[in-house]
């Protein structure tokens, strides 16, 4: 940011930007060229803040209402739900939200997946993004063991249980955590109050997020570098901005449709029955979003290797820039790597639904199966295909693709037979 | 590559389809004309005033409901009762207050502002009263079961004879939509158990699905303001919709890229 000669216009703009330059941000985020083939999946970055700030403004106004107590937490969520005015609308809005802010952060590291944005130079965007993804599953635990129903208080045992499957010292972390000898009223009262603090922490790792994104600038699914400002970029303002506001009312339609008409369809249903210490129910399962990593940890027989397995699955991604050894960065150019980009998706998808049922028999078998095929993918897939695989011819800029899949530019269609289609992931 | 990829969806699609065969031995749940389902979906005011009465005529004997008031009866969107008849309601009940000034707790007629009466103190007494089973509270009772009303619903007229090889204690019933099929609720309802008061006939389905309707709505006391708000809502994202794109069309023809 340090490299732009924007000088304010005004006097005291200039003495305020001299001393605090705060204009200079304005207008680099103004400016900033972006570049001009972005498709829509590229829109999730700003749908995902939109869910921070959401999540945020409504839990704070559930943190007036809620009160943190074994004993009364049940009650106060209800207290919301009948009493306080809109109460019902801000609390399904956060809880839904959470959900949708899955549901945007899975389609935006999908995205990264497929364009290779996590290659170099963007290592550390991608790392940040990791630690991110970490913090808001451990704030999304947290949130939901708030309500103290029955799957709050039996996910957090489950959950808090597998820290006693460290050698040694496994049993003392448990304790420390639960702040007892179980989950019971300081487990609830520390979980509130770091269920506050994630956020905030979130929120700073977004601004690193961005400020890493705007030193090379945005990846494109063509995955070449370009030139920047050029004639293949564009300004932030107004451009990316209206088509980023066009891609959240899109997704507000389907986050509205959740909160208004079928609010509870993506929770369980025992957690409105309030916790109680001496019923176990019948199956024990955490929020979707956490579904295929609840699998990878039934899958392994022994509890301590199931904890490393899955601990295992998302520290993998942050080494993902060196495990994938293609020069190349979108799966546009990568024929095989496109193939396999899709059995991960679908043995993600596998899994998350394993994940939902009972660990036995047929369902534990292709948990195995399918767990194996995960680590598979990172672990080998990946690096033999980027020095094996043969890639398509790669363009030198956008906007050589772009003309050539629009309709006035069958004139300068060639021969290489790049067949690029950047309107869809496929 | 493509056929490894088309043999995957192969088996997956066995595998789902096997899942949906697994499910199908739970029955499937009775079904019945609810008026709150859909987009526009309302409660039925008279069935909830009824389903009231069967509450507090039959229910409540075991059941509380813990997070209901009496004010609660003539809030709009609920049973409607107009506020002197829910007055009324709450002053049949007398409940325990106090300490009053001289330290000792006294019992009064029920006002709006006081919650339903718990028939009793305690878990404990609860569950000494009913064979050992504690009759959950009813508050919030729909949305804490699978299959939400239609699974109550169900409930309420599943009770049949046991099948032979099964063996059924003392104070145990068989119903066939209860999980593990044991239950400890007697068989609640019956015809003409109750007389209502507009007349309707009170057939054993139609009680239950008076008491149901009330039961959604003591779940759900807001469903109709978020039936009506989100369907204005979502009009609102449509139309903002469509004229954003109109703008965003207009702003990127700037560019020759299809966007």
């Amino acid at each position: 940011m340090s490299d732009s000669n924007y000088t304010p216009n005004s006097k005291l703009g200039k003495w305020f930007n001299d001393r605090l330059p705060l204009l200079t941000l304005a207008n680099h985020l103004t400016d900033y060229p972006t570049p001009k083939n972005l498709n829509y999946w590229w829109t999730f970055g700003g749908i995902l803040t939109f869910c921070l700030i959401t999540q945020i403004v409504t839990g704070l106004v559930l943190a007036m209402h809620y009160i943190a107590d074994t004993k009364l937490a049940f009650a106060s969520v209800e207290h919301i739900m009948r009493d306080v005015n809109y109460g019902w609308l801000i609390r399904y809005v956060h809880a839904n939200g959470a959900s949708m802010f899955f549901l945007a952060v899975y389609i935006h590291i999908f995205r990264s997946l497929f364009y290779g944005s996590y290659k170099s130079p963007r290592e550390i965007i991608w790392i940040i993004g990791i630690i991110i993804y970490l913090l808001m599953m451990a704030a999304a635990f947290m949130g939901y063991v708030l309500p103290w129903g029955q799957m709050s208080y039996w996910g957090a045992t489950v959950i808090t249980n597998l820290f006693s499957a460290i050698p040694f010292i496994g049993e003392g972390i448990t304790t420390w955590l639960w702040g007892g000898y179980s989950v019971d009223n300081p487990t609830l009262t520390r979980f509130y109050a770091l269920h506050y603090l994630i956020p905030f922490l979130i929120l700073g790792l977004v601004v690193l997020h961005i400020w890493a994104l705007h030193v090379p600038g945005n990846n494109n699914p063509v995955g070449i570098e370009i030139k920047k400002p050029s004639n293949d970029t564009v300004p932030f303002h107004p451009y990316i901005v209206i088509k980023d506001a066009f891609a959240l009312l899109l997704f507000l339609i389907v986050f509205a449709f959740f909160v208004f008409y079928t609010p509870n369809i993506l929770g369980h249903a025992d957690n409105y029955i309030e916790a109680n210490p001496l019923v176990t129910p019948a199956h024990i399962v955490p929020e979707w979003y956490l579904l295929p990593f609840y699998a990878i940890l039934r899958s392994v027989p022994d509890k301590l290797m199931g904890v490393i397995a899955m601990f295992s699955a998302i520290l993998i991604l942050a080494a993902l820039p060196w495990l994938d050894t293609s020069k190349v960065r979108s799966a546009v150019f990568r024929p095989l790597y496109k193939q396999f980009y899709w059995i991960l998706v679908i043995d993600v998808l596998v899994l998350g639904y394993v994940g939902a049922m009972p660990a036995e028999g047929l369902y534990l078998l292709v948990a195995r199966v399918a767990t194996a095929y995960y680590f598979l993918h990172f672990l080998i897939v990946l690096p033999v295909l980027g020095w094996t695989e043969k890639t398509n011819p790669v363009p030198l800029n956008i906007t050589e693709p772009v003309l050539a899949g629009s309709a006035l530019a069958t004139r300068s269609v060639r021969e290489d037979k790049t067949e690029i289609n950047l309107k869809s992931l496929g | 590559m493509k056929k490894f990829i088309s043999t995957f969806i192969i088996i997956l699609t066995i595998f789902f389809s096997q899942n949906s065969s697994i499910s199908a031995e739970t029955p499937k749940l009775l079904k019945t004309d609810w008026t709150f389902k859909g987009l526009f979906g309302k409660y039925d005011r008279a069935s909830l005033q009824r389903g009231y009465q069967v509450y507090t005529e039959v229910c409540a004997a075991c059941h509380s409901m813990q997070y209901l008031s009496y004010r609660n009866l003539s809030e709009p969107g609920g049973p409607e009762f107009t506020e002197d008849e829910a007055k009324f309601i709450a002053a049949s009940f007398e409940i325990l207050d106090g300490p009053n000034s001289e330290g000792e707790m006294f019992t009064r007629p029920a006002k709006l502002s006081d919650k339903f009466l718990m028939p009793y103190d305690n878990v404990e007494a609860a569950k000494a009263a009913n064979g050992g089973a504690y009759p959950p509270d009813m508050s919030v009772l729909v949305k804490a079961r699978k299959g939400g009303a239609d699974y109550i619903y169900s409930l309420l007229l599943g009770y049949e004879d046991p099948p032979s090889d099964i063996k059924l204690d003392d104070g145990v019933y068989y119903n066939k939509y209860m999980y593990g099929n044991k239950i400890k609720m007697p068989v609640p309802l019956s015809d003409g158990l109750v007389e209502y008061g507009d007349g309707t006939l009170a057939t054993e389905e139609q009680m239950a699905k008076d008491i149901t309707t009330f039961l959604m709505w003591s779940a759900e006391p807001h469903l109709e303001t978020r039936h009506k708000t989100g369907f204005r809502v979502i009009i609102y994202l449509i139309i903002l919709s469509i004229l954003v794109y109109l703008t965003m069309k207009k702003i990127w023809s700037r560019v020759e890229t299809k966007i």
